[in-house]
């Protein structure tokens, strides 16, 4: 990956309910295919950075705006690649 | 006595709050745009429904972060009076005033009916003109009211009588059949600790007039007027 791209994956916390991902699974097991124990939705946000931001500075905004906007700290959670 | 009704790119419910207000009620009403820091001296801020910023990222998380939402937020903390319906609920929990989360509906379809509400607190500065249990006709219309919270909150929201509205059978009855979107415990609406910031799912603005489906809203409109005099 491209130094000046990073990449948030947000996911629903475990406990929450993800009626999307069930319906997804419904679908697949309509489909025919076996197997699969569940499906689970997230979101996948690819921000692309300036030339010559500090590696610290990158993560220190990638934490930032994950937790203001990116991600409901309520229902999500999630993980900076 | 001053509302100001906020306005966001695909807000769409903010003429039925407005009209109610000044017409049903002839009061005096105002239309604040999402980019203003002023709220002209409004007493009592409505945050309508509809789609603002079309629902993107999370219904409401855009709109939390606006400009008027942070005066909104400050007039709360000074104990201003705050209602937020259907998206305007979803604004008040992602900018952190009210607790929990709205998701999407557990049948993953946008609900648009008459809805059976119970008033669960009618001692609050939006329901004292209500009775307690008092069951009342409200529209709903979202696809993303499936309200959820921490479980190790969800007693404390009932215990600090929090809870303002439950989705409801005819009998006043409260269990899974009778919620139309999944929300824990049919929660429908609720207050924060301090009681002035109140957010909901149903349309109480879409039944003060009996020429268009009902007049259970009235009350609502009538109690907050009650504690603004």
């Amino acid at each position: 990956m491209n130094v000046n791209n990073s990449r948030v994956l947000v996911k629903l916390k475990k406990n929450i309910l993800d009626p999307q991902g069930s319906a997804i699974k419904k679908e697949l097991d309509s489909l025919g295919y076996e197997g699969i124990k569940d499906v689970r939705m997230g979101k996948i946000f690819d921000v692309t950075f300036e030339e010559g931001i500090a590696p610290t500075k990158k993560e220190e905004i990638l934490k930032e705006i994950s937790d203001r906007l990116l991600s409901n700290p309520v229902t999500e959670d999630y993980i900076v690649e | 006595m001053k509302f100001g009704v906020v306005r966001f790119p695909g807000s769409n419910c903010e003429l039925d709050c407005y009209e109610t207000l000044t017409r049903v009620f002839g009061k005096n009403a105002v239309h604040l745009w999402h980019k203003e820091h002023d709220l002209q001296g409004a007493d009592c801020i409505f945050l309508p429904g509809g789609f603002s910023y079309g629902d993107y990222l999370r219904a409401g998380a855009m709109a939390s972060l606006s400009p008027i939402i942070t005066e909104v937020v400050s007039f709360a903390k000074k104990g201003g009076l705050v209602i937020g319906i259907c998206n305007g609920f979803q604004i008040l929990t992602e900018c952190g005033l009210l607790p929990g989360a709205l998701i999407r509906n557990e049948n993953l379809r946008f609900i648009c009916k008459p809805q059976r509400l119970k008033v669960l607190n009618a001692g609050t500065s939006f329901t004292n003109k209500y009775q307690k249990d008092q069951v009342i006709d409200v529209p709903i219309a979202h696809g993303e009211g499936n309200y959820i919270i921490e479980d190790e909150k969800l007693e404390g929201l009932f215990e600090k009588e929090q809870v303002v509205f439950q989705y409801c059978d005819s009998d006043g009855n409260t269990n899974a059949s009778t919620c139309p979107n999944g929300s824990m415990r049919s929660i429908a609406g609720i207050i924060n600790k301090n009681g002035n910031v109140l957010g909901m799912m149903p349309h109480p603005e879409r039944v003060c007039d009996s020429l268009i489906g009902g007049e259970d809203g009235r009350p609502f409109f009538e109690s907050i007027i009650h504690s603004l005099s």
